[in-house]
């Protein structure tokens, strides 16, 4: 690889500048080096890369997904997941701590972190545990934790039910400045419910999950942080309901940031209606209804960022009767395809998407990893270029996750990463993409 | 088979009778939903004639000879798996029984292992009962046999609906405009499920009724999901002038789970009584799909009385399974 590759002709958009040209981007030794309409001072066996019709943009940055290494080999490891993660467009994914041991303390962190310096195409940044073994029971070295390197600390999958655990959770947060990421789910209320409560869910005969399982966790958390004065994350919201909680607490002046994921605001629960384990997804695909709240959440930024919450299972796993498949959908690959439809269909511009995907979550891991997402002059060289008009057909097949798992399988979407690069090398190119020289 | 020939129960439009493969689309019988009022039609049509069959000395006939029939049950079940078996083997049908635990049922590879280890063994027809959901439309899915759906966790049990239609018929001239009122758990019964896709589709004015713990919820409004239904939880309205009265066996764990405070709240206010009966249609038929919890959902008087049909149902079920049996083996009316 040459040390330095010149992307020409691109739609350059970088929300952290409010940066959009069309033009040239040159990267010397990993670095952004220069944006220009023209760039002329291109040194010698510079690659270049013909970027006409495609959009240039900062790599993307996910805060939330699932590497299931160590545990789930089987599953997902930091080699395949990195790879899909590349092959969607991110250049920086956070992993969370749901593993087989659960990333609970600094041999774990420094396992991921080791595999993911020899084994991972891209930055993979873990999130720590809140308690120890997620148990929710007893808090975990966070001190120790933050140390090692985590960008946040989650029980994923798990709710702390324990308020007062919670709120010592946050209090003590406080230490290290560290968000605290919250899956949001009253399992007393869910108990054991497979989909969203409704007309479809008797339909199916499958137990439902009502909007309040999250929207009461919600609420609560925002009390806690509002109380402690600490950082709340949440974690993949799907409710109308969980919008309009966050917006009064932004509006309160609590610290709370909030996410949402693609297949939530894309896909609603008509697509569990033939029994469809792969769009079996915890919180569950709500109504359309929820997806028009959720977008509206996006645009006045009530809705901070978009994260896939890739959950990668095998066939095996979702081969199976509903109520016993795992929960999760695959997100990697499709994550962009899905989201175009949002600017597509304009209920968003392109410059919001690519800002919750970018800038905002970089805001929310901070500066203690580089400066990441963005495309300023000596910025690391994370960089996506995609086609926002190019049809494919998802064809699991082709993924490069271990996780087949997506309802999309079969789907046309529009909108398709053609290249990614980390640290200034091409760790993704579509077969379509020709390099020069 | 010349007695279908005969048989108009619920009169097509058309009035000249179709042979069989026209109307009939279904390689599986998974629920009703899917079902068009033209091949509820000839379910019933050809239910008679199998009616007829068991009235004969010599109930049987060889139209399965050479067929393979297997049921497969998750769940105890002694009167459904009994109706099926006795149904194949009154058509000739070569019939194996396999009870798998339920508490085997783990996950689903093992479903699909055991539906394809069925198929190698030659199965042309699974019949199947299973406590979770959409487990014969993942069966379906995966095995060339035909699946029959003998009730899915909560989702539907699609041959006792037609034998409840059936049994209507026997007491009503027809299903259209037929107040049904169906009386219970509503929301976790495959049975009131599967009902509700049958009776509306031939016309039936359907009333739901129960607690409200165990009503679902929004389908007094149309939507594209579930027949819109009458939906109460006053059960003298819902009684008021019905045709029939359907009563659901309550598990008895609903108390547990916090759905009802008791047995004895839910038999005080939901029972089918005498007394809440004698303001039904002077006609009414009382049903159940057994088994019964007497004197819970249902007065043991009623229950035995005059007004029930419930011991009809059972014999019924007989040929209804006979009927489906010979439909999805490709059967002709003009055989």
């Amino acid at each position: 690889m040459n040390k330095s590759m010149l992307i020409k002709n691109g739609r350059i958009l970088d929300p952290a500048q409010d940066l959009a040209i069309t033009g040239d981007l040159l990267i010397t030794d990993g670095k952004i080096k220069e944006i220009a309409p023209d760039v002329k001072n291109i040194p010698a066996d510079c690659t270049t890369l013909d970027a006409k019709g495609m959009v240039v943009c900062p790599g993307f940055v996910d805060f939330h997904c699932h590497l299931r290494q160590p545990g789930f080999e089987e599953k997902e490891t930091i080699a395949t997941g990195s790879k899909a993660a590349a092959k969607g467009g991110f250049t920086t994914i956070c992993c969370m701590p749901n593993t087989e041991p659960a990333l609970d303390n600094k041999a774990t962190i420094d396992f991921i972190k080791a595999t993911s310096a020899s084994e991972a195409c891209i930055r993979v940044l873990p999130i720590g545990c809140i308690t120890k073994g997620r148990k929710g029971l007893e808090l975990a070295d966070m001190g120790e934790l933050a140390e090692t390197g985590v960008v946040a600390l989650s029980d994923d999958g798990s709710t702390i039910a324990d308020s007062r655990i919670m709120k010592q959770a946050l209090e003590y947060s406080l230490i290290f400045g560290l968000p605290i990421s919250d899956h949001c789910e009253d399992a007393m209320l869910s108990n054991g419910g497979q989909i969203n409560e409704g007309i479809i869910a008797t339909r199916l005969g499958l137990r439902g999950i009502p909007n309040a399982a999250e929207e009461n966790v919600i609420a609560r958390d925002i009390a806690l942080a509002k109380l402690t004065g600490a950082r709340i994350h949440i974690c993949h919201i799907s409710t109308e309901g969980s919008v309009e909680l966050i917006r009064n607490a932004k509006k309160d002046g609590v610290r709370i940031t909030a996410e949402v994921t693609p297949h939530h605001l894309t896909m609603d629960e008509e697509m569990v209606l033939d029994y469809d384990t792969n769009a079996k997804v915890n919180p569950p695909l709500r109504t359309k209804k929820d997806i028009a709240a959720l977008i509206s959440g996006l645009k006045d930024g009530t809705i901070d960022i978009i994260a896939t919450d890739h959950a990668p299972h095998t066939e095996n796993d979702k081969l199976c009767e509903f109520a016993v498949a795992p929960f999760g959908i695959s997100g990697f690959e499709t994550a962009l395809g899905s989201l175009m439809k949002l600017v597509h269909n304009g209920d968003i511009e392109i410059h919001l998407l690519l800002s919750k995907l970018t800038v905002v979550p970089s805001k929310i891991i901070g500066s203690k990893f580089g400066k990441l997402g963005t495309l300023n002059q000596g910025a690391t060289a994370d960089i996506t270029i995609f086609d926002p008009d190019v049809e494919w057909t998802v064809d699991t097949k082709e993924f490069y996750s271990k996780g087949k798992n997506t309802p999309l399988n079969g789907h046309k979407l529009k909108g398709k990463v053609m290249a990614t690069i980390f640290n200034g090398k091409i760790v993704y190119k579509d077969n379509s993409v020709k390099l020069g020289v | 088979m010349e007695a279908v020939e005969q048989i108009n129960l619920i009169g097509l439009k058309d009035e000249k009778p179709q042979p069989a493969q026209k109307i009939w689309k279904h390689k599986h019988i998974l629920d009703l939903d899917d079902f068009t009022s033209e091949e509820i039609d000839l379910v019933m049509q050809t239910t008679e004639a199998m009616h007829e069959i068991l009235s004969r000395p010599i109930k049987k006939v060889p139209t399965l000879r050479g067929k393979t029939v297997v049921t497969l049950f998750y769940e105890a079940s002694t009167r459904t798996r009994s109706s099926f078996e006795l149904a194949a083997k009154n058509l000739s049908a070569d019939i194996s029984n396999l009870t798998v635990s339920s508490s085997s049922v783990t996950k689903g590879e093992s479903l699909i292992d055991t539906l394809e280890t069925m198929e190698a063994l030659g199965a042309d027809i699974v019949v199947m009962r299973h406590p979770y959901s959409g487990a014969p439309n993942l069966a379906s899915k995966h095995v060339k046999a035909s699946i029959i759906n003998a009730g899915d966790g909560w989702h539907a049990h699609p041959t006792q609906a037609l034998l409840d239609m059936y049994t209507m018929l026997k007491h009503k001239n027809s299903i259209k405009n037929l107040k049904v009122t169906i009386i219970g758990d509503i929301i976790h019964s495959r049975v009131a499920h599967s009902n509700i896709w049958s009776l509306t589709k031939m016309g039936a004015d359907v009333t739901i009724c129960g607690p409200s713990t165990l009503l679902p919820k929004g389908m007094d409004n149309p939507q594209p999901y579930f027949p819109k239904v009458n939906v109460t939880t006053d059960i003298d309205k819902a009684i008021k002038d019905a045709d029939v009265v359907m009563g659901l066996r309550l598990q008895l764990e609903r108390q547990q789970s916090g759905l009802l405070p008791s047995i004895r709240e839910y038999s005080r206010l939901y029972q089918i009584t005498e007394e809440r009966l004698s303001k039904a249609d002077k006609g009414v038929i009382v049903m159940h799909p057994g088994p019964v919890n007497e004197d819970v959902e249902i007065a043991s008087t009623v229950a035995h009385g005059d007004k029930s049909v419930i011991n009809e149902q059972v014999t019924n079920g007989v040929a209804v399974r006979m009927a489906l049996f010979y439909l999805l083996a490709g059967g002709s009316r003009n055989e």
